[in-house]
């Protein structure tokens, strides 16, 4: 029998529903595979007493009959929702040991569900990187390994600790967020399942906001439908967000399956980049193959200021940050150092509580939007915003249902391999999957292929706004046929 | 609207050592919103309270909170623009303006910079002598107030009371069209008071609920606009003044030898009776103003607006024409009556029916003397509408003269009761009866023949006679018919 922490999320669902084990013993498990698995660095903080008190209080729901939608499912949490009563540090040390005393709106949705919380997952400090390795607690290490090759390998960022967590067996699925490609690209060096919903789709009170105009919270999980029964329960409508949408949630676990025949799946000419890995263009059109042998319609579209997006979003998303972390002064919570005056003491605390990464991007995002450079910067970039958002609005108006492209432009790579280049050459990791959130769009990433050192790839799919379940039922047909990316070797277990 | 010009006013010009000068006033004035939560949040606005009492997890900007609009703040924006009769946008939006400071949670002020609530409108000011002139309003956006620093309770530390933030303020930028310290405190004054007649501020300036950051340059009369200094914070009327007389003064002295005016911030010291450099231009904050994307564009309704519009009540500008029409009001009478729309309230349950102008002379003069000196308004008045009403009344029919009028009204004030009850009690009606009066006159001609020699010599003597009759007579004789007989009997 497999290890109950190996279940899928629906199958562990089916096996609480049956009473074959129990949510206690479920969670067990999993607090078992974390302990020994504390090589990987995907937990900063276990909530085991936590989790298997949820769990005994899930069984007994179970048992008269009260179960939620989650009941008894074992999540983890990356750090940058607030959890009541426990520590939530955006993976920096400018947060302390700070304990908010309210609850994400994402979070208490998948507690009132019944889900069971088991802790929260490392991220990159902030959200702010593309390999999980900003975060103030070190890097997260992948289950993945190149073959034959014992180099550590980054899971992706920023929500590194949820890609590896989930891809590991750490939990059984995991939130996430995506300003820029957090989930999406993460998800692809893990072989996991990941979506970001619509921007709106979900609240973003509670989770730490790096750039809210482009933060969007999402699951991570093993299998679509995992990642459609997490994405049910936490989208929704939040009078506390006003940039949340008041509009009904799918049932998205109904669109897993759902046949994609007569589906129109464009292909964007100006996703070929120079240079493109050539396993992945190969994993692109193969991917393309699937859907047309589902009955999907491929035709090829070209959103022309493409090239614009990863300039514009490095200064929009900055330029939101440098806002957002103003908080972050060691006045009312979080870490504070001392000094002659409030102006030192600020600088102090700012300078020892944020990371390089996170005072580079509060550098550019201040410079951006200082007199005499905020219409040469952050206007033209809202332009350009603009633009990249009617290229997609052109081809869904031309019958377009999704987009295909790569999740990223290469496999996942080690560790320190690039955190001490060029940080431009860092960004241009997000290069396919910027424009989704520029745009406001769902995209969702799903296994595919492997590269030749035996690493997962990731296609995306990016929708219409709030048509996630044609995500879902596209990104299904992929699963189907690519089949799933199961870590074999559990090497980190010691 | 029109750009008007005012045309200089040699009477409002400051005399300096080479030549006359026009000051050129423009305010910003922060008015806090009547509302009973915040701007973005549900924390309350009470004032006072233990520090940090009414602060939410909003405004002591925890990680991962978000604002949201309260409706009521808005729609009381939408009633102050209508009141201003200016344009009410339909579209406004939110812009972050970032800054650090230990009262300021956010790292930035949530306000609306390129796009406000209310764009251009005017008000109507009155001067004393009767004189008014129009005060363009630039425009009037939303924004939160910041909490508030205290450094007096330690020697090395400093405190932060959070109450105030997030509250939600109106800042209502006027045009430079104010030309003396006199206009300057005019305008606030009527600003004042169209924000309490809608209810939108209560103007407690003692409370900062109102504060004005003033603009101050000066000018040879016909010259462009010279170099402003900003005085920030002010919080009294009286103060407004002080500190455009001393700006003003300040400019004139240095741009009269030979300097040049620094464009600066700066504050007014009330004790000192001078303003002082706060930060030079080179030292002003950059902003860094964008639009705040944890708020969607403010889009109002045409329907919401008019609905405000349909309940607006009365203004002082509406209800001065009315006295003037309805109650035969001079305009200077009408302008002290509508000041405060409690005081008006109070002068129309006096005039109701009756003569507006006696309504209007007791209310101002006696009532308004007495409360004054007592330090009360009409809402703590011991005299009620009814009570003056009926001592009106008194001297319309006859029955007191107005001296009697006034010694009444002190019974009425100190003691209380019913006005014609207390006439026939204390015997105060006045005395018509011709015989009466005739014994009275009699007797002080018999017991006064020196006196009747000089007023037939010189008949402007013949006010000895009435003194002296009417102390006779205890107030009570009417003076008209005093003055007859006086006249008749001593023939002249």
């Amino acid at each position: 029998m497999t290890a109950l922490n190996q279940l899928t999320l629906t199958e562990a669902r089916e096996g609480l529903a049956t009473g074959e084990f129990t949510a206690v013993e479920l969670t067990e498990a999993y607090v078992s595979a974390m302990a020994e698995a504390r090589t990987l660095n995907a937990y900063v903080l276990e909530t085991a007493d936590k989790a298997l008190a949820m769990a005994a209080e899930s069984d007994k729901r179970i048992a008269s009959g009260d179960a939620g939608k989650l009941e008894g499912l074992p999540i983890g949490v990356k750090d940058m929702f607030c959890t009541e009563g426990v520590r939530t540090t955006a993976g920096s040390k400018i947060l302390g040991n700070f304990v908010p005393p309210y609850e994400s709106t994402v979070t208490a949705q998948l507690w009132r569900e019944g889900a069971v919380m088991l802790g929260k997952l490392n991220n990159d400090e902030f959200a702010m990187g593309s390999s999980n390795e900003t975060s103030a607690f070190g890097p997260v290490v992948s289950p993945w390994r190149r073959e034959n090759d014992k180099a550590p390998i980054v899971p992706g960022g920023s929500s590194g600790g949820s890609a590896a967590a989930v891809a590991a067996y750490l939990c059984a699925g995991a939130t996430g967020t995506d300003t820029g490609g957090s989930i999406r690209q993460p998800a692809a060096f893990t072989g996991t399942v990941g979506i970001k919903p619509t921007y709106g789709r979900c609240s973003r009170f509670g989770i730490i906001a790096y750039a809210s105009s482009l933060d969007q919270a999402g699951p991570f999980a093993r299998t679509v439908n995992d990642a459609a029964i997490l994405l049910r329960s936490m989208a929704g409508y939040d009078p506390k967000d006003s940039t949340s949408v008041n509009r009904a949630v799918p049932d998205y676990e109904d669109a897993v399956g759902a046949s994609v025949k007569g589906k129109r799946i464009g292909i964007p000419r100006e996703y070929r980049v120079e240079g493109l890995d050539p396993e992945i263009a190969g994993m692109w059109e193969e991917g393309a193959q699937w859907l047309r042998d589902a009955g999907a319609e491929v035709v090829d579209i070209s959103l022309p200021h493409t090239k614009y997006a990863l300039p514009a979003y490095y200064i929009v998303a900055p330029a939101e940050a440098s806002s957002n972390l103003a908080r972050y002064d060691g006045v009312r919570y979080g870490l504070r150092v001392p000094g002659r005056d409030v102006q030192e003491m600020y600088e102090r605390t700012r300078a020892t509580g944020f990371g390089p990464e996170v005072r580079r991007r509060i550098m550019i995002g201040t410079y951006v939007l200082s007199a005499g450079y905020y219409d040469a910067y952050y206007v033209k970039a809202q332009k350009v915003r603009t633009l990249i958002k009617r290229d997609f609005d052109d081809v869904f108006a031309l019958g377009v249902d999704a987009v295909l492209a790569p999740a990223t432009p290469s496999p996942a790579f080690g560790i320190g391999e690039k955190s001490h280049a060029d940080p431009v050459e860092m960004y241009l990791q997000d290069i396919f999957t910027v424009t989704v959130n520029l745009a406001g769009l769902p995209g969702i990433s799903v296994p595919a292929g492997f590269s030749c050192k035996n690493l997962p790839l990731g296609l995306q799919l990016i929708g219409r706004p709030f048509e996630e379940e044609t995500l879902f039922s596209l990104a299904q047909v992929i699963e189907d046929a690519a089949g799933r990316f199961p870590v074999e070797d559990t090497w980190w277990v010691e | 609207m029109t750009v008007h010009v005012r045309p200089t006013d040699a009477k409002k010009l400051i005399r300096g050592a080479t030549g006359d000068w026009e000051v050129v006033i423009g305010m910003e004035i922060h008015a806090q919103v009547s509302s009973n939560a915040k701007l973005f949040s549900g924390a309350s606005t009470a004032f006072g309270g233990p520090p940090n009492d009414h602060v939410s997890l909003v405004d002591a900007a925890m990680p991962g909170m978000l604002p949201v609009i309260n409706r009521e703040c808005v729609a009381q924006a939408v009633r102050t623009g209508l009141g201003l009769k200016a344009q009410i946008n339909l579209r406004s939006t939110f812009d972050r303006k970032n800054y650090f400071y230990p009262d300021l949670p956010q790292g930035y002020q949530i306000s609306q910079f390129k796009s406000p609530i209310v764009g251009e409108g005017e008000v109507i000011v009155d001067l004393l002598d009767g004189e008014s002139f129009v005060v363009g309003i630039e425009r009037l956006h939303l924004e939160q107030d910041a909490g508030k620093s205290i450094h007096d309770l330690s020697p090395s530390l400093s405190f932060v009371d959070l109450n105030r933030s997030g509250v939600a303020l109106m800042e209502i930028v006027s045009r430079p069209d104010l030309r003396s310290s006199e206009e300057a405190r005019a305008y606030v004054t009527k600003l004042r008071s169209i924000l309490r007649y809608l209810g939108t501020c209560d103007g407690d300036m003692e409370k900062g609920n109102l504060r004005a950051d003033v603009n101050v340059s000066v000018r040879r009369p016909g010259e462009p606009l010279g170099t402003r200094c900003e005085i920030k914070n002010v919080n009294s009327i009286r103060f407004i003044g002080q500190s455009i007389e001393v700006e003003a003064r300040r400019q004139i002295e240095i741009l009269e030898d030979g300097g040049v005016i620094d464009q600066e911030t700066r504050l007014f010291d009330p004790g000192k009776g001078e303003t002082r450099s706060m930060r030079s231009k080179e030292e002003a904050h950059d902003y860094r103003y964008f639009p705040d994307p944890d708020l969607l564009p403010l889009v109002l309704h045409a329907d919401f607006v008019e609905g405000l519009k349909g309940h607006l009540p009365e203004l002082p500008d509406e209800k001065k024409a009315r006295f003037i029409a309805d109650y035969g009001l001079s305009p200077y009478d009408a302008s002290v009556l509508v000041a405060e729309r409690d005081t008006a309230d109070y002068f129309e349950q006096v005039a109701k029916g009756r003569d507006g102008k006696a309504a209007a002379n007791f209310v101002i003069n006696e009532l308004f003397g007495r409360l004054n000196k007592d330090g009360k308004d009409v809402t703590t008045s011991p005299v009620a509408p009814a009570q003056v009403a009926a001592i009106v009344d008194l001297m319309a029919e006859g029955v007191i003269s107005s001296k009697i009028a006034k010694d009444l009204f002190e019974i009425v004030y100190t003691e209380g009761g019913d006005p014609r009850v207390l006439v026939e009690e204390r015997g105060l009606k006045q005395v018509t009866d011709t015989g009466a009066i005739e014994k009275v006159v009699d007797e002080i001609i018999a017991a006064n023949p020196d006196k009747v020699a000089q007023v037939l010599a010189k008949p402007t003597m013949l006010g000895w006679f009435v003194g002296q009759a009417m102390k006779a007579s205890g107030g009570k004789a009417n003076p008209q018919a005093l003055n007859d007989i006086l006249k008749r009997k001593l023939g002249i």
